[in-house]
Parts: structure tokens; sequence; C-alpha cells
């Protein structure tokens, strides 16, 4: 797997400029830790309250240091991991993309800006975890991250809306001013909960964390940055903003402690039965961003605290981790930990590199993730109520963490290669410079931070005003690399690194059992629920279409006359007192005699049983409408409509000797049904003639006509001067309606002639 | 006098739906001349309805004086009809020629323009 095109590939440069981006944003640092945020607004849509307004307060500058310093060291590995890829242009575009859109979220103050951010890294993550896109299992991956997210977007976004209403500003740094304003108010469930539904979907919690796993489709540098170092803990960071406005409320404590644990422990659970070596850290990800969930639940000052250390703790080695598993597969060809193994010789400086990060992982001296743990150990012996409970959640999600660090560390780097397999390693080299630069970068940050964890800069401003900026109040934050004092926290540290260790070494013994159990397990799991529901959907609109769409003409009639009978005919019928009963003038009798004939014979059309006596009587209703219009002084009509209706008639009973007799094919309730569906449509029709003459009509246009005719057209016959004078062109083109008509009529019956005698001529009626 | 009107172009909507919604395609095209024959008249009816004034200007005169018919429905219907002859034409020998292909006159059973 060496790599033959990384001396011509100079995108790493694009990494430097993030770089530059963080390396401005540390030298903000002292400023923000003392309270001198950075804040500017835009005005964007005023009208709508979107102003593009940013405010960077401590929490918004450690995730910004985070998503441009990693996103820098990303770039380069990824100008490393992708080189040679027809498809690195497009790449590097979608992953800078999100890098914005990630950098917006962290520092917008307008809640609208902030969601259009959410969004844009929502769908940045679909294209880039569909970036292989010939794979069907990339655009399922895709389609199931996207779907989970922006569900939880949608919520997210009213349960903004609601606190923005509430709280009067569209402002997140005004809305935090006013503290736990939303206490006691009758909307406040709905507002958490709806918050909660878009963070939990965000950062993978359960019972919504099944996409992240799947995400691994990604190419690796995106699994590195999106999916374990930023964007999943976007909705950790929301909640972690939102912490002074909902932090301490019972609903939060014991929501977030219980979703943050059980996604902590789960997490761990799945983490150590994996062969991927992806899928083992996707899940020990999901597990910290359960851990976070958990600690921001527990709260308070040390809560917050543990919460904003860990936060960086883990982004700084599981980034590293990430780019490592791409590394091992780039060298390799695999990321399968059973087969792997003997690679500390033969890769050293992502040796060294995995070494630190592993044990950050674990919480082992002298690496940060050793400060990590004990703060969280901290924060839950801190807590009065309920100390038992949340330090032994802790320490079930450390642990897991501990054996998940111990399999990335031994198996494909200290132990020899198992004997038994096919996988060739000799020829295995070290990954080009740009791919252990990343991992042995955040690996020597992990190893200055422990270092320098008791320092002004890195207690007193990195983690103190991010902290404060959580906790909403001043927090004096003091850090100690090695614990000052021999508590109950350093002893349980210790039992969890051994114990951790412990069950590693005997996981193998365990390791069928387990998943065995799971697959048991999964069948009931939120992810058969996701795709139990998308099939269901789709079947759903599958039997809709087919219901509503079937391709008979009939059912298609009857939808267009129900729907007209509903919302046409309903309003007519509510505004029943409109319409017009006059009688007058006074119907004569003759005129009553044609009516009742034509309705006569309109039933006779209608009840015929020979389809001579239906043509008959279809024409005896054209002459009496032929009648009735001439009684109602339109003789113009009247003798059209008898030259027409002699013709039909001919023509149909022409026609009909080829046609088959009526037979009853419908089903009497079928045909019940359709009695009652065209009496009402009849009945709201007659309606619509009595609203309509109840309107008066505009004398308007009929006087101009009246006016116009003779002077301007020479017509005494007011109805044809306006056919053939003043509506010249309309009559033109029906005429060439006429025209088109007859040539089809025409070629219809000519085609006749020349087939001969076809099935249906032969006389089969 | 727009009650009578009202009722007999009622039936004639009823009428005509009840023949378009019929499996037999002979029925569905008498339902479609049924329904113009409704439209034509509810077009008609929408304007006030007198007798003995027609909308013609008498010789001597140069325009319509006094209680007329209003031209302008009648214009309107007067298309229409023409309208209406051109598609019964047409349908009638669709018809035809339909049957003729398809061997049934069943519109539930014609889905393709092949033999069934």
């Amino acid at each position: 797997m060496a790599n033959h095109h990384t001396s011509s590939n100079r995108l790493w440069i694009l990494g430097l400029i993030p770089l530059a981006f963080a390396a401005y944003f540390f030298l903000q640092l002292e400023g923000v830790a003392s309270g001198q945020f950075l804040q500017f607004s835009i005005p964007w849509v005023p009208d709508l309250n979107v102003n593009f307004s940013i405010y960077i307060d401590g929490l918004s500058l450690l995730m910004s240091l985070l998503v441009l310093g990693i996103g820098g060291l990303i770039l380069i590995y990824a100008s490393g991991y992708m080189a040679g890829n027809a498809k690195i242009g497009r790449f590097f575009f979608i992953l800078i993309f999100f890098m914005i859109a990630m950098l917006g979220v962290v520092v917008s103050d307008n809640i609208f800006l902030l969601f259009i951010f959410w969004e844009l890294t929502s769908i940045s993550s679909f294209l880039l975890i569909g970036f292989s896109h010939e794979s069907e299992k990339s655009q399922k991956s895709a389609q199931q991250a996207l779907i989970v997210t922006g569900l939880g977007g949608l919520a997210l976004m009213a349960g903004l809306i609601m606190l923005g209403y509430i709280g009067g500003s569209w402002e997140l740094s005004e809305l935090l001013a006013q503290g736990q304003f939303l206490d006691g108010h009758p909307a406040f469930p709905a507002v958490i909960t709806l918050i909660f539904l878009g963070a939990f979907t965000k950062s993978a919690q359960f019972p919504f964390h099944f996409w992240l796993p799947n995400a691994m489709a990604a190419p690796t540098p995106v699994s590195a940055y999106l999916h374990s170092a930023t964007m999943v803990k976007a909705g950790v960071y929301l909640l972690a903003r939102l912490y002074p406005i909902f932090g301490g409320s019972d609903t939060w404590f014991f929501t977030l402690v219980i979703i943050g644990g059980i996604t902590g422990m789960l997490g761990g659970w799945l983490a150590w039965q994996q062969k991927d070596l992806k899928r083992i850290m996707a899940y020990t990800t999901i597990s910290a961003l359960g851990i976070l969930v958990f600690l921001l639940g527990v709260g308070q000052k040390i809560g917050t605290e543990a919460a904003v250390l860990f936060l960086f703790v883990h982004s700084l080695y599981k980034g590293a981790l990430f780019m490592i598993a791409g590394s091992v597969d780039h060298e390799t060809g695999t990321r399968d930990v059973t087969i792997l193994g003997g690679l500390r010789g033969k890769m050293p400086l992502t040796m060294v590199a995995v070494t630190l990060a592993t044990l950050s992982m674990a919480g082992v001296p002298p690496l940060v993730g050793f400060v990590g743990k004990e703060v969280i150990y901290e924060a839950t012996v801190e807590n009065v109520d309920y100390r038992v409970w949340l330090t032994a959640v802790a320490f079930v999600m450390n642990f897991f963490n501990v054996a998940a660090a111990a399999a990335i560390l031994y198996m494909p780097f200290i132990r020899s290669q198992p004997a038994d397999t096919q996988l060739e390693l000799d020829h295995t080299h070290e990954a080009p410079w740009t791919m252990w630069i990343g991992p042995l970068s955040l690996g020597i940050l992990a190893t200055l931070s422990f270092f320098f964890v008791g320092s002004e800069l890195f207690s007193g401003q990195l983690i103190q005003g991010a902290t404060e900026a959580v906790y909403g109040k001043p927090a004096e934050i003091k850090l100690y690399a090695l614990p000052p004092a021999l508590t109950i926290v350093p002893i349980l540290s210790i039992f969890t690194i051994v114990g951790g260790i412990i069950f590693f070494a005997v996981q193998g013994r365990l390791i069928k059992a387990a998943r065995a159990a799971d697959a048991a397990v999964s069948r009931f799991g939120p992810e058969s629920g996701y795709f139990a529901g998308f099939d269901g959907l789709l079947a759903g609109a599958a039997s809709i279409t087919l219901f509503v769409q079937n391709g008979k003409l009939r059912r298609y009639v009857l939808y267009v006359v129900v729907s007209f009978i509903l919302f046409v005919g309903l309003p007519l019928f509510l505004n029943f007192g409109a319409l017009s009963w006059r009688l007058s003038p006074p119907p004569l009798l003759y005129e009553l005699i044609v009516s009742a004939v034509i309705i006569l014979a309109t039933l006779m059309v209608t009840f015929a049983r020979s389809r001579l006596a239906a043509v008959a009587a279809l024409g005896v209703v054209g002459y009496g409408i032929a009648i009735l219009f001439l009684y109602f002084n339109a003789p113009d009509l009247a003798m059209t409509q008898f030259s027409v209706e002699t013709f039909t008639v001919i023509l149909f009973v022409l026609v009909l000797y080829r046609l088959p007799a009526f037979k009853a094919i419908t089903s009497p309730a079928g045909r019940l049904r359709d009695v009652i569906i065209a009496v009402l449509a009849g009945g709201f029709m007659a309606m619509l003639v009595l609203l309509v003459t109840a309107v008066p009509q505009s004398q308007h246009v009929i006087d101009y006509y009246a006016q116009s005719s003779y002077p301007l057209a020479k017509g005494q016959n007011v109805v044809n001067v306006i056919l053939v004078d003043f509506r010249g062109f309309d009559t033109l083109v029906e005429i060439s309606v006429l025209g088109v008509a007859a040539v089809g009529v025409y070629a219809l019956i000519r085609r006749g002639v020349i087939r001969g005698l076809s099935r249906g001529e032969r006389g089969e009626s | 006098m727009n009650l009578l009107l009202a009722v007999v172009v009622g039936t004639l909507y009823g009428a005509g739906i009840f023949m378009v919604l019929r499996r037999s395609i002979v029925k569905l095209i008498l339902g479609l001349g049924l329904l113009g024959h409704a439209t034509n008249l509810l077009i008609f009816s929408t304007s006030e309805v007198v007798r003995d004034a027609p909308p013609l200007i008498k010789t001597g005169e140069t325009s319509l004086e006094g209680v007329f018919a209003s031209p302008l429905p009648q214009a309107l219907v007067l298309t229409a009809i023409v309208i209406g002859l051109a598609s019964t034409a047409f349908a009638i020998v669709l018809m035809k020629r339909a049957y003729a292909i398809m061997g049934t006159d069943d519109v539930d059973v014609m889905v393709t323009t092949e033999g069934s």
C-alpha cells in the first residue's frame, strides 16, 4: 500500500490556514478569559430577527481552537490519506465547508444563525459519509445520519424558537444573561424536550446512537474530524451553552445523567467486542459523548469543569486515534485487529503517537487524560445525593475506555502478528509524514497539557474561561497534574486502570458470548426500530400511492368529484342563506314541460338497458336544451344546438353497432356509492346556480357590447358580433380545434379501414 | 325561474357524474355528453333570464335598449357547444378504435394499448 502520489501532493498547505486562525484565536485567550468577549453583529434579515452576530466567550473559544487546530491537522493528514483519489478536490471542499459551518455553530450568537450553521454541519456530514457514493452502504449510512440528525434539527429549531420567544430575544448572549428565566414556565417541558432531542440526535445519545458507527463508512479523516472530535460535540456544546438556562433543574439532572449514563456504558460495552479499529473507536466515541452529557447533567462547578476538561481531552486523543486507524488501514490494507500485529517496529512514529493517545484515553499519567479522569471522579464524588450511583456509572464508563484503549494499543502494535493469518505485513512501513504529524502533534499536546495542567494558561484561562461560560458564574479552577492528597479519587483511578487491563486480558473468553447476546438484543434495539420505521414509511407510501393512483380512470374521477364535494360543495352548503330561491318570473307551463322532459330523458340515459335507447334519450336531452335556449331568447344557441345534437346522435348510432351491449358489471354497493356521490354533486351544482344568480351581474361589459355592436361592427345580432368581431381570434382558435378533431376522427376511421377486420370489428358484440 | 334551471342543471350534473363513474366506455361517453349539456346550461343560467327580448338590435336603432337577454353568456355557450361537438365526435371514434383494438369496453380492464 505504498503511496506514490504523496510527493506530488501539495494540498497539505491548505492545513496551515486553519492553524493560523487557531493561532489567532489562541492569542485572544487571555483577553477572553478575563471577560473581554469577542462580539460583533451585522444585520442580516432584521425584520425576522436574523442577524449575523458572533459572540466568543471561553466556551466558544475552546471549541474554536479544537475545530481549527484539529481541522488543520486533519487537512494535512487528508492530503496524504486521500492522495491519488480522483475526487480529492471535492473532498477538501466539503471538509473545509464543514470546518466553516462548525466554526459558525460554536461562535454564533443569533439563534437562527446557530441553527443554519448547525444544519450545514449535518449536510456536510451527509456529503462526507456518502463520499464513496458508489457504495450502497455509504448511501444508506449517509441517509440514516441525515435523517436522524435532520429530524433532531427540526426539533431543535422549534425548541430554540420557543426559547427565544419566551426570553424575548434572539441572541444567545442576551438569553443567557437572564439566567434560569424558564423555570416554572408552562412551556418549560416542551422547550427542554425539543432541545434535548436536537442535542441527543446530533451527539449520538441513546437511543439515537446507532447512526454514528454507520457513519464510519466515511473516509477516515472525516471520522476523525466530524464524527469524534467536532461535529458530534455540537450537541454537547449546545447543552453546555444552555446550562445557565436549564442547568440545576431536576429535569436537566435526571435526563442528562440517565441518558448520558446509558449512552456511556452502552458505548463502552459495545466497543470492546468490535474487530474493526474504526468501530472500536466509534463506540468509544459514543461512550465519551455519553460521559460528557452525563457530566453536564451532574453539573455544578465541578461537573461543568469536568465536562469542559474531558471535552478537550477526548478531542485530542480520539482525533489522534482515528487518524492512526486510518494510517494502519492505509499501510496494511485492513483495520481488523484480530489479524493485525507487530506494527510497533514497522511504524515507529505512529507507535509513539498511538502510545500517547491510548494512555491519555486510559487516563494514565503523564497524559492529560489522567487529569480528566480525576476530575470526572471528583465531580461524581462531590454529589451528595447520588454519590454512589454516579461514581459507579462513571467507573463503568471509564473502565470500558481503559479496556478499549488497551485493545487499540496492544493488538495491532505491541503484540506480534498472529501466526494463523493470511495478512502479509513484511513490507509495511511508516506512513508518509503528513499522516503521522497530526496524531503525533495531538499526542505531544496531550503530554504537554499534563505537565502544564496547573499553569495559568491552561487551567486559569483555557479551562476556567470555558467553565465559567458554561457554569454562568465565576469559578476558580485549579488543576493538579498529580493528586495533592491521597483521597478516594486517585484510588478509583488506579482501580479503573487495573480493572480495565485485567478485563482486557480475559476478554477473549467473553467475546463470543457477548456478541451472541448483543445480536439477540439488537433485534429489539433502536436501529431495528429505525429500519422498521423506514420500511414502514416506504410501504405506507407505496400503499397510499397504489390506492390513490391505481391506474383506473373511474377512481380518479371519483377522487376529483369527492374532493369537489368536500372543498367546493361544503362551503357552498354552509353558505346556504346566501342562495337565491326566486322563482320569478314564474315559469310558464311549456317551460315546465320541456324541463320535465329533459329531466326524464336524463334519467333514461342513466338507467336505460339498451344502448340505442340511451343514445336516443341523450338526443332528447340535447333537443330539450335547444328548446329552452329558444324560449329564453337565445336563437343562435338553439340553432347550433339542434344541428350539433343531430350530428352527435347520428355518429353515435353509426358507431354503436360495433360495440357490446350494456351489462351490469359494478356491484350493487358500488352503484349505490356512485348514486350517492352523483346526487350530492348534482345537488351542489344546483346550489351553485342559485348562488350565482343571487349575485347581481356586472352590467359594465354587457353594456359595452350592447352599445358598441352596431356603431363599431355594423351588426345587429350582438352575439354574432361578439363571436366574429370582438372575440374573433377566439373563434379562429375554436375553428382550429374543430379542424384538429376532424383530422383525428378521420385518422382513426381510416386506420380502421386499412387494418380491415380486427378483433372487435368481427362482430363479437 | 332560476330555481327551475337549477333543478335541470343539478339533474344533468348528477346523471353525468354517475355515468362517467361506470365501467362501460359507452356510458362514460354518454356521461361526458350529459356533463357538456349541464355546463352549457350552467353558463347560460348565470345571467338573468328574460323572455321576448333577444339580444338583437332592432332595425333603425344602434344599440340594445331596455330589457334584453345578456349576449355575453350566449357567446360563451355558443363556443362551448361547438367545441363540445368536436370533442364528442373524437371521443366516439376513439372509443370505437379502443374497443376494436383492446376487445373490451370495460375501462377498468383497458390498461394497455395491447389486446387483453
